[in-house]
């Protein structure tokens, strides 16, 4: 499975979820297959999905998946002891790793190499660290909601895109209806 | 009231219950002030960006938020002030330690002074200068232009400004 395949196979769960969205082909592939105001896609500053996915599970109560991939991760790693010490049990990090920087080509990351980010993460003091198969995405993912706490899961999938158009949605009105919407969720 | 605990109460009387800092010696007082407070709750990032995506994410739950960094830090953060803090019209203020100005005992701090006010400038942030010990009065009103305006805001304090604190 290549990345776009996983973020099908687990629309069904994030559909209604707060959803903070990595910049280039995740967010735009999201935004085809399920566009929702519950989805804050990052147009721009490469890696700190996780940091704003954090920032928003630690301000309010909703849950929260960061979708995040092994190349952001690796451009910002000193995100990962920030989470491993700033514990929000509303927060999941979700790391599709397919050991490639998928937007701008398909070049190898480290992680597709000798780094596990699975084994970064736990060293930097993240409990909860789920590595799975691509295939198995879903089932991890609706576990780590189950347990209410924070998890940190890799998906290990192939590297590979679908050819999707931009994102063409003002960055205002992605963060305007975004924001009414973690409101209602916090105000209900 | 010291200005630590000044620009701490400044702070929290303009709702900003989250903040986030890298250290700098000029900073270490206000930072263990932010630890004191209740009121505020404090993640030390690893780097500047990582603060600025922490801190958008706050904003966007509900929590007015704050950055406190060394000027140094303009360097690291420019893409992101640039594509996401304006681009999203996030409100931030950072609190900066104007590090390389007149006092500096460090020669290498020099180098970014002489380019922080220009950079800032180029990136059209507003910017406030703390050189005597009653600019600090100014903090409230800087807080609140930060949140009507929705920009990043940036209070440059140099050394003469927190030896006369």
């Amino acid at each position: 499975m290549i990345r776009s395949e996983v973020l099908k196979s687990i629309i069904p769960i994030i559909t209604d979820k707060l959803v903070v969205c990595n910049i280039g082909l995740p967010s735009q592939e999201l935004h085809l297959m399920d566009d929702q105001p519950s989805n804050f896609y990052m147009l721009g500053t490469m890696g700190l999905s996780s940091s704003i996915g954090l920032g928003l599970a630690l301000a309010q109560k909703d849950k929260v998946i960061a979708i995040d991939g092994d190349g952001s991760v690796l451009t910002n790693f000193g995100t990962l002891p920030t989470i491993a010490n700033n514990v929000a049990d509303n927060f999941i990090l979700l790391i599709i790793d397919n050991g490639s920087y998928g937007s701008t080509g398909d070049q190898p990351t480290y992680a597709g190499l000798r780094t596990s980010l699975t084994a970064v993460a736990e060293a930097c003091g993240c409990e909860n660290v789920v590595e799975c198969k691509a295939e198995d995405t879903a089932t991890v993912l609706q576990q780590a909601l189950d347990s209410n706490q924070m998890t940190i899961i890799v998906c290990k999938c192939e590297s590979g895109n679908i050819t999707v158009p931009v994102i063409d949605m003002d960055p205002v009105v992605i963060k305007h209806r975004f924001m009414q919407e973690v409101q209602a969720r916090n105000d209900g | 009231m010291s200005v630590n605990k000044k620009i701490v109460t400044d702070l929290i009387d303009n709702g900003v219950e989250f903040v986030t800092t890298v250290p700098c010696k000029q900073l270490a007082g206000v930072i263990d002030e932010i630890d004191r407070s209740d009121s505020i709750y404090h993640i030390p990032s690893n780097k500047e960006d990582e603060g600025m995506g922490l801190c958008a994410g706050a904003s966007m739950g509900g929590k007015r938020s704050a950055i406190i960094m060394q000027n140094t830090a303009i360097g690291v953060t420019i893409n992101t002030l640039v594509t996401l803090i304006q681009y999203y019209h996030i409100p931030l203020p950072m609190l900066i330690s104007y590090r390389g100005e007149l006092g500096e005992p460090v020669a290498c701090q020099t180098e970014m002074a002489v380019h922080t006010k220009a950079l800032l400038a180029q990136l059209s942030i507003p910017t406030y200068h703390f050189h005597a010990a009653a600019d600090v009065d100014e903090l409230d009103a800087i807080l609140k232009y930060c949140f009507m305006s929705k920009k990043p805001v940036a209070i440059l304090t140099d050394a003469s400004f927190w030896k006369g604190a």
